[in-house]
């Protein structure tokens, strides 16, 4: 039926090229995740308790209301908005101001123009994003954005 | 001709609700295109990110109910043998499809906090994340589906002959099902949450899918050129290898910017570069064996689709090649270039694959070898035009980009975000027009469902049968491969 002859060095390359460059990226991969500790991101000595608890709620807020699904974050995600890793610079770190635009959407929002849902947000969880999106900042990412529009 | 197993029949209910939603997926990119234009257009009755989750996820859903249909078809085939288990294919089916209408009709009929909340994404949040907007219970209900169509499929390869075919379709669709359950792993950490999320997004897209594209191609050709099938699974397995041999550490082109260790950048570069050796492998292997074909298949159609399919690939890799490397990426990352390849990419790959699977698969089925000449011709006008459309979406997106980086980031005197949209307004509008042509191609694929349903010349098929009745006969005459 099938020759194996000439099948079977094809097939070799196939199982043993997958098995070693799987392993080598396990390796890599094992290493990235001890780096990223290492580098005291959330979790670590850098933060305080209280803080990562405020962190994490904000991420919920972010997943559970689709933010993703027209901003970027860290360059993921949709483009129909602006990357939001850069917010806090972007405003000067004015946080009322940026409270205050996102609780008055869509507000006289020009006609034809894009504009952000009315999300009803409590101020705890404006609070809690707001401290998620500094958080993303504070990543280090090769300098990425290029600049803080984003 | 008639089906060589009754049990492959089912795939054809696949393909249907394939096809259903894949006219799902591009109504609302129609929508979502024409937002990017009047931005308050179905505001906020149906707000952008909505109409984008429905868009992309029924594309999800769609390439693995067409995915799911393929292997229907071509494992009892290639095992010589009747599916296990026939019915759990049907149950599968509705499930399945269940779950896909049920989720698209949840993203629009609510605030997707509501949905959220509803479906307790509380005690396992798994919501929220770029392609992975599931709810928890639908991710939860995908998995167990998918677990069970993998066992089943396996469990019919085991009780038949054992082929490459076989072999590479099964370790493409059960590795694909085992990344998913990832999905159910969600960090606060967001660096890790990044992380692991191209753990499937991306060895979906560049590993373990290509890996089910490749088999597909390599069936088709099987079965439409008479090849002997030693040549073509030698191919298979080479392809499979250069898939995953550059695929897997390839992975590194998205740890540039998301706060992974540094030597991401040249693995993934170096790795991403590569990852064009296997697209380029595919068209040496397709046009080699269709040009050494033993005879002409009277679907003439389908070989076009998978033509279709290997060139557009390539051409989604080079796009995806030349925005890659570090330098150039730290400029166009998460603008609209990314937008463009996505768009080349994932039609040129799996949406076109499918449709040549099921342009191959379809009319015998239905009980005949080929579609009439009319409805083939019908077909592959719609081929053009949804490929010219997509690759015409694809350039102005492209153009879109480039003006993107440069008034946005590149320029000393960078421009806001929602600045820099408005004047690059004209080329949305250029794609929305490409996107009608799009709709246009994809109502003429469905026409020539309709047409012609009378089977192929008969005189064709006797000829075509008398060559191609046995494969095991033809694989003597192919030794020079």
């Amino acid at each position: 039926m099938i020759k194996k002859s000439n099948r079977n060095w094809s097939q070799g390359l196939f199982y043993g090229g997958s098995v070693f460059f799987l392993t080598i990226f396990a390796a890599m991969a094992f290493d990235t995740v001890l780096s990223i500790e290492r580098r005291g991101h959330i979790g670590i000595s850098g933060l305080q308790p209280k803080l990562i608890q405020t962190i994490a709620k904000g991420k919920a807020v972010w997943e559970q209301n689709n933010c993703n699904g027209c901003h970027t974050l860290l360059g993921e995600g949709a483009l129909f908005a602006s990357e939001l890793s850069p917010l806090y610079q972007r405003y000067d770190g004015n946080v009322e101001m940026i409270k205050a635009i996102i609780k008055n959407r869509p507000g006289n929002s020009m006609q034809g123009s894009r504009s952000m849902p009315q999300f009803n947000f409590t101020e705890q969880e404006l609070d809690a994003v707001i401290e998620f999106l500094k958080y993303s900042a504070e990543i280090t990412t090769a300098k990425w954005p290029p600049h803080q529009e984003g | 001709m008639s089906l060589q197993y009754h049990s492959q029949s089912v795939a054809k209910l696949y393909f249907f609700g394939a096809i259903l939603l894949f006219i799902i997926q591009i109504a609302f990119g129609l929508i979502i295109g024409l937002q990017y234009i009047i931005g308050d257009f179905l505001f906020p009755d149906l707000p952008f990110n909505i109409g984008r989750m429905v868009h992309t996820n029924a594309l999800i859903f769609w390439i693995f109910l067409g995915f799911m249909g393929t292997a229907y078809y071509i494992v009892p085939e290639e095992a010589d043998t009747e599916l296990a288990t026939p019915w759990l294919a049907y149950v599968i089916f509705w499930l399945f499809f269940l779950t896909a209408a049920a989720t698209l009709a949840g993203y629009v009929l609510m605030p997707y906090a509501q949905l959220a909340a509803i479906t307790k994404n509380d005690l396992l949040p798994t919501m929220g994340r770029e392609f992975l907007e599931q709810p928890t219970i639908v991710k939860i209900s995908i998995a167990a589906l998918l677990s069970a169509f993998c066992l089943q499929i396996w469990t019919t390869i085991v009780k038949g002959r054992k082929t490459g075919i076989n072999v590479a379709i099964f370790i493409g669709l059960a590795s694909t099902t085992l990344l998913f359950f990832i999905a159910f792993y969600n960090p606060t950490n967001l660096i890790l949450d990044k992380f692991y999320r191209w753990w499937i997004i991306h060895l979906w897209f560049e590993g373990t899918w290509e890996l089910v594209l490749t088999a597909i191609l390599a069936f088709v050709l099987l079965k439409t050129t008479g090849t002997s099938r030693e040549y073509i699974e030698k191919w298979l397995y080479l392809i499979a290898a250069m898939i995953f041999i550059t695929g897997i550490i390839g992975i590194g082109h998205h740890y540039y910017w998301i706060g992974a260790p540094i030597y991401w950048h040249w693995w993934g570069s170096v790795f991403a570069a590569l990852e064009s050796i296997p697209l380029f492998m595919m068209i040496v292997f397709t046009f080699n064996t269709i040009y050494h074909r033993h005879h002409d298949h009277p679907n003439q159609v389908s070989m076009l689709w998978l033509i279709g399919t290997v060139i557009m690939t390539f051409i989604g890799g080079i796009w995806g090649f030349i925005h890659t490397l570090p330098a150039i990426n730290y400029y166009v990352h998460g603008t609209q270039i990314t937008s463009a390849y996505t768009h080349l990419a994932l039609y040129g790959s799996y949406a076109i694959i499918n449709l040549a699977m099921i342009s191959y698969s379809m009319p015998i089925l239905r009980g005949y070898e080929a579609n009439s000449e009319r409805a083939q011709i019908l077909e592959m006008w719609s081929f053009w035009l949804m490929t010219i459309a997509m690759s015409f979406i694809a350039i102005f997106v492209t153009i879109a980009g480039v003006l993107q980086v440069y008034m946005q980031r590149y320029t000393d005197t960078p421009e806001s975000f929602m600045a820099v949209q408005e004047r690059i307004v004209f080329f949305y509008w250029l794609r929305e027009l490409a996107g009608i042509i799009f709709v246009i191609g994809i109502l003429t694929y469905i026409i020539s469902f309709f047409i012609g349903r009378n089977r192929h010349h008969d005189h064709h098929d006797n000829h075509y049968h008398n060559q191609v009745h046995n494969e095991h006969a033809h694989h003597e005459h192919n030794q020079h491969y």
